[in-house]
């Protein structure tokens, strides 16, 4: 079994009085990528946004439990927000680059983090461009404003924001719900190529896509995590009927 | 050829909102035509740069262009910064309920307030309880606090429509609170900002009724020397030459000359933050 990167205890969250994650536990595994499926309003996407305490953000909400990051547990009031953050990076449903140049977007993680030097930031930019696949379609107009990028691209850019503050984790927030199939196929692609140095957590709708990119999968259905194993498993051979009823169709 | 019914209410309902653009552009023209026509005649290098000389009936304006431009300036200067500051509290800071509405109606209440009142205010405070005198100080605070409303609103209007997307994506990798509004949401919201400030420039430059107590004289010789000094401002000696005076003839021509210089005046502080305005959505929306 591969390291945990991520261990999940007993983890419980409400929204005002609504219980909205039943009692999770689940180990998240280094260098693999962990898909989170289910149907919509199932907590999926407020299960991860958990992992880098984004979820702070929304008045009335409360966690239970713990979710330990390199031993320690992120939940806990000690925690530094701003250095999770920096080692869990995330990218959103839809792309959302900052109305600033192709370069500025990715040189603001760097920017915030106070690193000054030029050439330093030079070099990680390009890194980070050339990582996502996105420098050769961009290396010539790094200072055109991002927004005149195609969605596809866009989305790219914010990997490589994302990778730019070298992070631990990368979340993925249903990365291709607005983009067409062959900026999907890419994406999907460049995901299974950043594991080999990143831990990959996906929240996917599209089960094909869980199917395709994922070493692990986990399937939550109102709240509670109904099952969760290797990919291969769940999508063959499912132990628990309501996972079964899902990936066949039966409801979603 | 017959029409049906949804066509004729179609093409009415164009004419209708084609005529109302009509009307306004009509009134602009107006405007602009008898303010030029009256005004230019006596529109010289002298009446620009001289002082007013014999009862106001020769000589220049200068004066009294320096000091609105100086109350301007000042208003601006005082206003900006503070009313982008409420509008960032308001916005960012503030929870989304009842004491936001309450402060929300609160600062359109201000922007509700006759000038004229503002002036006594302004009298009353600043003049003499803070004995800055009339003076430009007291006379841009009060211009200042007259179009603090008006900023805050086209201020916060703006960071309303900055999408949330933005925010979490920079407090997603590791920024602060203070840095994502610093480096993201103001700089996004920039040109809706300079629009509410440009709107209000224009507003400060022309307001008579609250500099009337708290800083404009009819006459001052020379100009300003400091920031306690009284002025001559242009909506003021509009307003003086066409109400004193034993000269009504020579006056009125100076007042649409002074008119047809504070137009312009203000149409260049617009072009300038127009100027500005589009030199940031070109390094920002591309």
């Amino acid at each position: 079994m591969a390291d945990v990167q991520i261990k999940i205890e007993n983890l419980n969250f409400f929204y005002g009085k609504f219980h909205c994650l039943k009692n999770i536990s689940m180990d998240i595994y280094k260098n693999s990528v962990t898909a989170i499926i289910g149907p919509s309003g199932c907590g999926k996407s407020t299960f991860i946004r958990l992992f880098n305490r984004m979820n702070d953000l929304i008045p009335g909400t409360r966690a239970e439990g713990a979710i330990y990051l390199d031993n320690e547990n992120i939940l806990s009031l000690e925690t530094d927000v701003v250095e999770l953050r920096r080692k869990v990076g995330m990218v959103f449903q839809k792309p959302n680059p900052f109305p600033k140049s192709i370069f500025r977007n990715v040189s603001y993680g760097l920017e915030i983090h106070n690193i000054k030097e030029r050439t330093y930031i030079e070099n990680r930019v390009k890194e980070a461009l050339q990582k996502s696949a996105l420098w050769d379609e961009v290396k010539n107009r790094l200072n055109d404003s991002a927004l005149m990028l195609s969605g596809g691209q866009q989305q790219r850019l914010c990997i490589a924001r994302c990778l730019a503050v070298e992070p631990e984790v990368i979340l993925f927030d249903e990365p291709c719900a607005s983009l067409d199939p062959i900026s999907t196929k890419r994406i999907e692609e460049l995901i299974t190529e950043l594991k080999k140095s990143y831990t990959i957590v996906i929240v996917t709708h599209n089960m094909q896509q869980a199917a395709r990119v994922s070493d692990y999968t986990a399937f939550l259905y109102l709240g509670e995590l109904i099952e969760y194993g290797p990919t291969d498993r769940i999508f063959t051979v499912p132990s628990n009927t309501r996972t079964e009823e899902y990936l066949s169709g039966k409801f979603g | 050829m017959k029409y049906k019914k949804t066509e004729i209410l179609e093409k009415i309902g164009f004419s209708i909102v084609t005529l109302c653009i009509i009307v306004m552009l009509l009134f602009l023209g107006l405007i602009l035509y008898f303010i030029t026509v009256r005004g230019i005649k006596v529109i010289s290098w002298e009446f620009l740069t001289q002082q007013p000389r014999s009862g106001m009936t020769e000589g220049g304006i200068a004066p009294a262009i320096v000091g609105t431009f100086y109350l301007t300036l000042g208003a601006i200067l005082f206003a900006v910064p503070i009313g982008v500051g409420c509008a960032i509290y308001l916005n960012e800071y503030t929870p989304k309920n009842i004491i936001l509405n309450l402060l929300r109606i609160s600062v359109n209440n201000l922007a509700g307030i006759p000038s004229i009142i503002f002036g006594l205010f302004g009298l009353a405070v600043f003049v003499k309880l803070f004995r800055f005198g009339v003076s430009i100080l007291s006379g841009s605070l009060t211009l200042g606090i007259l179009i603090l409303p008006s900023i805050i609103s086209a201020s916060q209007e703006t960071l309303m429509a900055i999408p949330n997307s933005l925010r979490e994506a920079s407090l997603a990798l590791g920024a602060t609170k203070w840095q994502t509004i610093k480096k993201i949401v103001v700089p996004a919201a920039l040109p809706g900002i300079l629009t509410g400030i440009i709107l209000s420039t224009g507003r400060a430059a022309g307001e008579t009724a609250a500099i009337l107590f708290t800083a404009a004289a009819f006459y001052v010789k020379g100009f300003p020397g400091s920031i306690f000094s009284e002025v001559m401002a242009l909506p003021y000696h509009i307003y003086g030459l066409m109400t004193e005076g034993i000269y009504p003839d020579k006056q009125i021509s100076i007042a649409y000359g002074c008119a047809l210089i504070l137009m312009f005046l203000v149409l260049i502080i617009s072009a300038i933050a127009i100027y500005f305005r589009q030199k940031q959505r070109r390094t920002y929306y591309g």
